[in-house]
């Protein structure tokens, strides 16, 4: 069982999530460069948050084209459980891998804050220990983290269940409050709040269960060998 | 950009003959104010700089303090303040990214940032507001995109600084002792630039901060790049983890000159180097621009040949450039080059070390009179006085700032910021608690008192967490030393810190000095400002959610202490009255009493009691709970006041606990035993703020209304204002 933590240029959280997954839920992780590839046979990739490449032209776009993704792209399509959290998230939007886009904040302001989120898709890697309508205290920070979808495709992921959470209340602007959707498959999930940030009850002022919920949901679905 | 006639006789005599144009670049930018300490140095001396924490390195940049099992806490304090106060955005930002470096040289990861904040009146002086605005976003773009979290700083507005900004920028890294770069360098060893290219920004900066700031001159001002910056963390940082650095500096004022000369002097060595190999922005840059530019996100290193092709592959892996732009020698001078042709030769002790001055110095005569209250108008209504105070700028939230940086990246910041100090959570499970307080209302009154007042102030913020006191950064900021009532303040402040700093056994682990802080319409009030690093062993205090009838406690003693308070100043627009002054033995009573009551686990909430006094401190922990309280003001102990002075005076050494009602009697006996001044004067309820005294009602708020003008009235002000 070996899960990626991919690092770009700019990266900021895969200390961070590396920590997590380690340290707290005792999963055998291992940092990837953007320049390498990933093995094969690994069992999850997460794309943690960050500014690659200092958010240039747009936050996400220039490391949607790194060499790594292509081989995330592949593992995608395998079916293996991807998660990508803030930049993370706005990586896999760039690179087709999600709907949608990302937006500046409403407030056009950088924001951090603890915010609530509530579960609408549990049957994803990241969410299969939840239960639908659940709430997670987390924290967002980012600029960029409106998530922002047409009419017909936000119809279109309510009727696939591709929202995987929303905000409990307006918080950036996103439509529909959405913080993290999935792909068609379920197995690629991206989300704006920061699960690492909330997953300790040292730093976290709420509720640090839920939270645990998503690393203990990718516990689940890859299986715990040691 | 120049040296002064003095100066130039000085460094002729010193080297024996007339100095080439490049070498007068590269010792003006090196004898600035800025760089060179001169009108300060020889009194700084009387700061403590010793501790059984200190670690002291040669050439280090920050403060090194052992905090046990093979951990080292570093720390630095830099301010921006002219660049700031031309392009507020990317002088704010430098401003983030010197300060990190710093921090990066001495081998260790930098795990926080901390802003100091002074602009003019908000509400009344549109540029005040632009310069604001931009000074956080420059923040917060820099130190989010470096994922190093702002966690914790101060905001303040007053007159004084019109046209003008402070922006103070201090920061806290953390690594394995073991780690630490231990700055060496043998002769033949090579000397390599890393980073950023170097352009014509910043050029002759060192000097434009060592003047007044009268005209707007841009191309001193340095430009902000967060992502080489981070990327330039990220190698340095494995590259110390393989051994492949010799010795460090970052490059700030004074560019390459001072780097060079100062890493020579530091290291009894000499270093050649050859203007030619340094990466350029631009082609067809003079020498001298090379020598004196201050481009950012540039670091100096000393290697050697073995290790060079490991640096190099690293600086490879992460596309930053880096340059060997010279060697080591043996002979202590500093050689600069191009291709073949020398450029500037000079002994590096010369460089290094400016003449230090001896300024005279004056009491200043407004401060014959200042303690001298006035009659002031009464105020008909407390209530709605009270509101006005709370959207006021200096006491309103600060949400609108800390909201747009990044406090959690890092999962260190276990008490979050909107709290007296954040705390971050080490790896070795203990706990640093860190705070930076400055009070130029009271340091004008009283230079030495208001001085010793800030680092008070900055001790009970980190007391309330629960952590003790064990180092202190200080950051002195004045107007023209070359004027002696000015030069004054200066040393008064600089001895009530040394004073505080001894009776305390805290070491000075870091500082600067800043020097010119004044614009055509006359200078700052005096704004020394410092940094307090608490460690807590154990866990720290964590606010808790205050409920219905728990206790409100508070030890030490209100005295009738106006002189600078913001109810003076901002309610009665009246500067002057008794300055605060801390009576040591009292102070370190109660900070002790504080920290085993911590230690004891009866408290749900600490907080400090300062600006605004206690009126705005209860108001704050109600606000933030979300819950009243009935405060019977009859009950504050000190001497009998007037009403107004029981709620608004900002004496120090004075603690509001919170606590339920069954951890009194041993709260009581703890305190009485140890003799502590305190009394319990109120109780949380309902959904009203009230004082009363005497039975007669002063003040009585709604909460939700008190807490709705609190948080927005900044935001308000700076968005829509």
């Amino acid at each position: 069982m070996k899960i990626g933590v991919v690092v770009f240029p700019g990266s900021n959280c895969d200390r961070d999530m590396y920590h997590v997954l380690t340290d707290v839920f005792h999963l055998d992780a291992q940092y990837y460069w953007h320049e390498k590839g990933l093995p094969k046979n690994i069992d999850a990739v997460i794309l943690p948050g960050g500014f690659s490449y200092g958010d240039r032209l747009r936050a996400g776009v220039i490391a949607a084209h790194s060499p790594i993704i292509k081989d995330v792209r592949k593992l995608a399509e395998r079916g293996i459980p991807i998660l990508g959290v803030c930049n993370g998230f706005q990586i896999l939007v760039e690179a087709g891998l999600l709907p949608g886009v990302l937006l500046k904040n409403t407030s056009l302001n950088f924001m951090c804050e603890w915010t609530e989120l509530v579960v609408e898709n549990n049957q994803t890697p990241f969410t299969n220990q939840f239960k639908i309508g659940q709430k997670i205290p987390i924290p967002i920070a980012n600029g960029e983290g409106r998530y922002y979808v047409d009419e017909s495709t936000l119809e279109k992921l309510k009727k696939n269940n591709q929202i995987v959470f929303r905000y409990a209340k307006t918080v950036n602007g996103s439509s529909y409050n959405i913080a993290g959707v999935c792909n068609e498959d379920y197995n690629v999930v991206g989300m704006m709040p920061h699960p690492e940030r909330a997953a300790e009850s040292q730093i976290n002022p709420v509720d640090n269960k839920p939270s645990s919920l998503i690393f203990k949901s990718l516990l689940n679905t890859i299986g715990v060998k040691n | 950009m120049s040296l002064d006639p003095q100066e130039l006789e000085d460094l002729t005599s010193k080297i024996g003959r007339k100095p080439s144009s490049t070498e007068l670049q590269i010792v003006a930018a090196e004898w600035s104010e800025h760089c060179s300490y001169k009108s300060s140095k020889k009194h700084l001396k009387i700061l403590p700089m010793d501790g059984p924490l200190v670690i002291s390195e040669k050439g280090y940049d920050s403060g090194v303090l052992d905090v046990g099992d093979g951990y080292v806490v570093t720390a630095h304090i830099e301010s921006h303040n002219h660049p700031s106060a031309v392009e507020p955005y990317g002088g704010a930002a430098t401003g983030v990214g010197g300060v990190v470096r710093d921090i990066l040289s001495a081998g260790t990861r930098p795990i926080a940032i901390f802003d100091g904040l002074r602009f003019g009146d908000i509400e009344k002086d549109r540029h005040a507001r632009w310069l604001f605005k931009n000074a956080v976003s420059g923040i917060a773009d820099y130190g989010n995109c470096l994922g190093i979290p702002t966690i914790g700083g101060e905001v303040e507005f007053d007159k004084c600084y019109t046209n003008y900004a402070l922006v103070d920028v201090a920061s806290v890294g953390f690594g394995k002792k073991e780690n630490l770069v231990k700055n060496h360098a043998n002769k033949g060893d090579l000397v390599v630039l890393l980073g950023g290219f170097t352009g014509r920004d910043g050029i002759g900066g060192s000097q434009f901060a060592s003047d007044s700031l009268e005209s707007e001159d841009r191309s001193a001002v340095q430009i902000p790049d967060p992502f080489i910056e981070k990327l330039i963390i990220e190698a340095i940082l494995e590259a110390r983890n393989q051994n492949l650095i010799n010795a460090m500096k970052d490059l700030g004022g004074g560019g390459l000159s001072c780097a060079v000369s100062e890493t020579a002097d530091a290291l009894s060595i000499g270093i050649e180097m050859d203007v030619d190999k340094v990466h350029t922005r631009e082609s067809g840059m003079h020498p001298d621009e090379i020598m004196v530019s201050e481009s950012q996100e540039r670091m100096l290193l000393i290697t050697n040949k073995t290790k060079l092709k490991k640096l190099q592959e690293i600086c490879k892996k992460f596309r930053i450039t880096c340059s060997v732009i010279g060697y080591v020698t043996s002979d202590s001078m500093m050689h600069v080059k191009k291709g073949k042709k020398t450029l500037a030769n000079l002994p590096t002790d010369v460089v290094a070390n400016a003449n230090l001055l001896d300024r005279p110095s004056k009491k200043p005569a407004y401060l014959e009179t200042i303690q001298k209250e006035k009659k002031l108008k009464p105020i008909p209504d407390y209530s709605k006085m009270m509101m006005k105070f709370l959207s006021s700028p200096n006491i309103a939230s600060k949400i609108w700032v800390y909201g747009q940086y990044d406090h959690e990246v890092g999962i260190r910041t276990v008490v979050k910021p909107g709290n007296d100090a954040s705390v971050l959570r080490l790896d070795n499970g203990k706990f640093l608690s860190v705070k930076i307080d400055g009070n130029p209302k009271q340091c004008y009154i009283n230079p030495r008192e208001g001085a010793i007042g800030c680092f008070e102030e900055a001790c009970r913020n980190v007391v309330c967490t629960g952590a003790k006191p064990i180092g202190m950064l200080d950051h002195l900021q004045f107007g023209n030393p070359e004027n002696p009532e000015i030069f004054w303040t200066f040393l008064e402040s600089l001895q009530g810190l040394t004073d505080f700093a001894k009776f305390f056994k805290i070491p000075c682990v870091g500082g600067k000095v800043s020097l010119y802080n004044e614009t055509p319409s006359g200078p700052i009030k005096p704004t020394p400002l410092v940094g307090v690093l608490g460690l807590i062993d154990e866990k720290p205090q964590m606010p808790q959610q205050i409920m219905n009838d728990d206790i409100l406690v508070i030890i030490g003693n209100t005295k009738d202490e106006m002189g600078g308070s913001e109810y003076f100043e901002y309610i009665h627009k009246f500067i002057g009255g008794k300055c605060p002054v801390v009576d040591f033995a009292e102070s370190k009573k109660n900070m002790n009493a504080v920290l085993s009551i911590i230690q004891k686990g009866l408290l749900k909430n600490v907080h400090d009691c300062s600006k605004g006094g206690l009126a705005v401190a209860i108001s704050e922990l109600c606000m933030i709970n979300d819950i009243g309280c009935d405060v019977l003001l009859e009950k504050v102990p000190g001497e009998e006041l007037d009403v107004d002075h029981v709620l608004f005076s900002e004496t120090h050494s004075r603690y509001l606990l919170v606590l339920k009602q069954d951890n009194l009697k041993k709260l009581n006996a703890f305190l009485k035993k140890n003799k502590v001044s305190f009394n319990q004067i109120g109780k949380f309820d309902g959904r009203q703020i009230r004082f009363n005294k005497n039975s007669k009602n002063i003040i009585d708020l709604r909460v939700d209304k008190a807490q709705k003008t609190w948080i927005n009235s900044l935001r308000e002000l700076v968005v829509h204002g």
